[in-house]
């Protein structure tokens, strides 16, 4: 069986479910921010997928991924960013101390 | 055929550094795995024909977010500590079980509309055409640098010293 769009598909929700789990899971706000990063890229296997099988010749799905490749770097930047701040008050970076919003 | 081959090696490499992401204790060589789920993705993106975005998958991810990242972990000095799963590690698991299983049957369960035609390659010239061109992508084009100045500019306010 030659591989087609739901190898494809597959395979990005596997890796999907994979960040999914790790970032509800995971303690460390860097590897939280890390399975983001991999939900991410396979939403953009998904639709680098969609546009190489079902409309080969319009390539709007890879437009889409460097759009989503864009704000990927964007909130890489911020979160860390974000997650350095909190280190420096807080003394750490584990997600089940930081609790300033709960009562 | 050889691209059949290149997917499932690049498949079985991406999915196990993806596990590798979340079940190494060590920080520091998560973010290593997940270099090489990047590297894998890239490659996945080569099987698909997509060599422009390949190009931009390995200098934006490879070259400057596992940068970011691993700055960030040598900043935090959070190394030694590990990444201990919390309490939801259970409940997580099964959401993420469930969560693949809901998408893999609705994705087996739809016929798709396979289009015949082979990929355009090379990809760059229709891009830069639906980038920039008549009718295309121009207004967000135009929108993504503001994003990027507001969060360059974020990033500086948020970690510069007081």
């Amino acid at each position: 069986m030659s591989v087609g769009l739901e190898h494809y598909l597959i395979l990005s929700a596997i890796i999907f479910s994979i960040g999914l789990y790790g970032a509800l899971s995971k303690r460390n706000a860097i590897v939280i921010l890390m399975s983001i990063e991999l939900m991410l890229n396979a939403v953009n296997i998904a639709m680098v997928a969609f546009s190489r099988y079902i409309v080969p010749l319009a390539l709007t799905g890879q437009v889409f991924a460097i759009f989503i490749m864009v704000v990927a770097a964007a909130e890489v930047a911020v979160g860390l960013a974000i997650i350095i701040s909190i280190y420096r008050h807080r003394e750490t970076i584990d997600v089940t101390k930081i609790d300033l919003l709960k009562w | 055929m050889g691209v059949d081959i290149a997917f499932w090696i690049l498949a079985v490499v991406g999915v196990g550094a993806a596990l590798a992401v979340v079940s190494l204790r060590d920080v520091f060589r998560s973010a290593l795995s997940l270099i090489l789920c990047f590297l894998a993705v890239a490659g996945i993106y080569i099987t698909l024909s997509a060599d422009f975005l390949a190009a931009v998958q390995i200098l934006i991810y490879v070259g400057a977010i596992s940068v970011l990242i691993i700055l960030a972990i040598m900043l935090t000095r959070e190394v030694r500590r590990g990444s201990p799963s919390g309490k939801l590690r259970i409940p997580a698991f099964i959401v993420a079980v469930l969560f693949f299983g809901g998408v893999a049957f609705a994705l087996l369960n739809t016929t798709w509309q396979v289009s015949g035609a082979p990929p355009l390659e090379p990809t760059t010239p229709a891009i830069a055409e639906l980038l920039f061109g008549e009718g295309g992508f121009i207004l967000p084009v135009e929108i993504v640098p503001i994003l990027l100045l507001a969060a360059i500019l974020g990033a500086i306010v948020l970690v510069r010293e007081k």
